[in-house]
């Protein structure tokens, strides 16, 4: 299909004006609002008692989160890959359903099952709390961040096979032994590649932990929550900007770090 | 990719362990007391004692399959049973109730429309971005390429923030789309972009263009070889991509919750319906609400399955 010189920029006009409209304006333009007042009241902003205590929140979950994907990740994929067993088909489907479900939906699923009058209320009752706790934030967080370890971790696994495992096994490597010098080097780039995605996620998502945290400045905000409490309790526009950018910056090199893992792991 | 083994035989060649014939190796590893040559001793298993190891393996696999099955259930399986369970604590009655108060009909409604136009957006200016980006050439098409991705990669908080201040009340161009549908429409728009780009984009970079030349060579014009050859190759990833970014768009709620402005009965989105009535602690309604969109959601996303299948064995079969 040979398109003629005014099509082909006439849809080129269009294509990117309406990316620039779309994403690039308002992105510059928020870098612009943060920025403008200097690079100092950025800092300052980023670093008021509340804002330093969201963003070691946002880390503590992640640090707690990864670790327990990764395990629990492999683990899946592990079954779901080598596994024979009946229910395979339902494990699949269960591993894709928080793709579907609506942050808020997630949110509310929790509080109906942690929450004081939920199946789990004996926990909360017992004085350890779950819902509008730590904790709550961090099941929540779990939940829209499980599928990304298995879902890169499963298709590296068909595709190394069993050969070389077995192998180790014949040689008399135990399990343990094949898992940690055999499957995890082979599966490393996918692995790391899944906990990129889930790190920036976790640091990432509003709608669920917004509906299982407190909200407390300085106690239990997250840099999410930060940035929505900024803007619409406090009015403080610049704050919501800044935090804004911050997080924006964390996508910008998770964003990277995508690209050069992806190069990674197709030249391997 | 031969070896297929039941867990029975497996117990058995556990059990003669031994002298375990190659070619009959299980793929889980069998233990082995001793450290054989040409693998290093590692730490951990020198602390093993080789009846430990030799108990796990039996073990491992069913006790894998049951840890991970109960991880699924408490995180993902059980909340979303206890949902459905609080939303029919009234009944099916009682549900029905719910769902058909104003302000639930009215949220669900404004979701379904404003996400379903988001989808037709995107299925037009998702694949002329595609085809730009993969038959034209401009410098800097690799920097756009690369921009396509950010809304996936940015927090839905930070595009609510970043589209409020070119579309909302301190708008430097005087457009305010605060706390009105096209504000929601520009929110998941921007969060929904990659989806029908990413889809359509491969799919044209291995179309055949031996087809639409042959197809121009017997006078079609641009416009026929586009409707007759191009489009009904690129249909199934448009029609999916497209269905994503609906499916996304419908549970939607960092992106639109600052700029949509929650006005009741005309830009309150179900997700914003749903945690007003947690919030006036009306578990039931919310419950119901949130069943509802879990409900559109997997059919969405099965009708999509669905057509990719039957799209698949046409090919095959043709």
């Amino acid at each position: 299909m040979k398109v003629s010189t005014p099509t082909r920029l006439t849809l080129r006009v269009v294509a990117l004006g309406y990316l620039v409209v779309l994403l690039l304006v308002p992105v510059v333009l928020i870098l612009w609002r943060t920025f403008e007042p200097g690079v100092g009241a950025f800092l300052d902003s980023v670093r008021t008692p509340a804002a330093i205590s969201a963003l070691n929140l946002s880390l503590l979950i992640v640090a707690i989160v990864v670790p327990l994907n990764v395990v629990f990740g492999v683990g899946t994929a592990l079954a779901l890959v080598r596994g024979r067993f009946r229910g395979r088909g339902v494990l699949q489907a269960v591993v894709d359903l928080p793709f579907a479900v609506s942050p808020i939906v997630v949110g509310v699923a929790l509080i109906m099952l942690w929450g004081v009058g939920g199946w789990f209320g004996f926990v909360e009752r017992s004085g350890f709390k779950v819902i509008f706790g730590l904790p709550g934030m961090v099941i929540a967080t779990l939940f829209v961040t499980l599928p990304f370890v298995v879902r890169e971790v499963e298709p590296v696994l068909h595709e190394i096979g069993t050969e070389q495992e077995q192998a180790a096994a014949t040689l008399g490597a135990s399990s343990w032994q094949t898992f940690w010098r055999i499957t995890l080097p082979a599966i490393r780039w996918g692995l790391t590649y899944g906990v990129v995605l889930t790190v920036a996620r976790a640091l990432g998502e509003f709608g669920a932990v917004i509906m299982v945290s407190s909200g407390f400045p300085g106690v239990s905000q997250t840099l999410t929550l930060l940035v929505h409490s900024r803007y619409l309790d406090d009015h403080n526009t610049y704050g919501a900007y800044a935090a804004a950018t911050l997080l924006m910056g964390l996508a910008v090199v998770t964003l990277l770090l995508m690209t050069v893992l992806d190069r990674k792991r197709s030249t391997r | 990719m031969a070896l297929t083994h039941t867990r029975g035989s497996e117990a058995e060649r556990s059990a003669s362990l031994p002298d375990a014939a190659p070619e009959a190796v299980p793929d889980r590893p069998v233990a082995h007391s001793a450290v054989v040559a040409g693998l290093e001793p590692v730490a951990p298993t020198d602390a093993e004692a080789p009846s430990a190891v030799r108990t796990r393996r039996w073990t491992a696999r069913p006790l894998g399959v049951g840890v991970v099955g109960l991880w699924l259930s408490v995180i993902v399986l059980l909340p979303l049973a206890a949902l459905a369970a609080t939303s029919l604590e009234g009944g099916v009655g009682g549900f029905v109730a719910a769902v058909s108060e104003p302000g639930a009909r009215a949220a669900l409604w404004v979701t379904v429309w404003v996400s379903a136009v988001v989808a037709v957006l995107n299925a037009v200016m998702g694949t002329l971005i595609a085809w730009v980006l993969v038959r034209d050439e401009f410098p800097g098409k690799r920097v756009v390429n690369a921009l396509i991705d950010l809304p996936f990669a940015l927090p839905t908080i930070v595009a609510s923030i970043v589209l409020l201040s070119l579309y909302g009340p301190s708008s430097p161009v005087g457009i305010h789309l605060n706390a009105t549908q096209p504000g929601l429409l520009v929110a998941l728009a921007f969060v929904t972009l990659p989806f029908v780009v990413r889809s359509v984009q491969p799919v044209l970079l291995e179309l055949d263009r031996d087809v639409e030349e042959a197809a121009a060579s017997l006078g079609a014009s641009n416009r026929t070889t586009f409707r007759r050859v191009v489009l009904p190759t690129l249909a199934p990833a448009i029609l999916g991509g497209a269905g994503l970014a609906f499916a996304r768009a419908i549970g939607e709620y960092g992106s639109v919750v600052l700029i949509g402005g929650n006005i009741p009965k005309k830009t309150q989105v179900a997700s914003q319906y749903i945690q007003q009535q947690v919030e006036t602690d009306q578990p039931v309604n919310a419950a119901a609400v949130s069943v509802v969109l879990l409900l559109i959601a997997f059919a969405t996303l099965f009708v999509l399955r669905w057509a990719a299948g039957r799209g698949r064995a046409r090919e095959v079969s043709s």
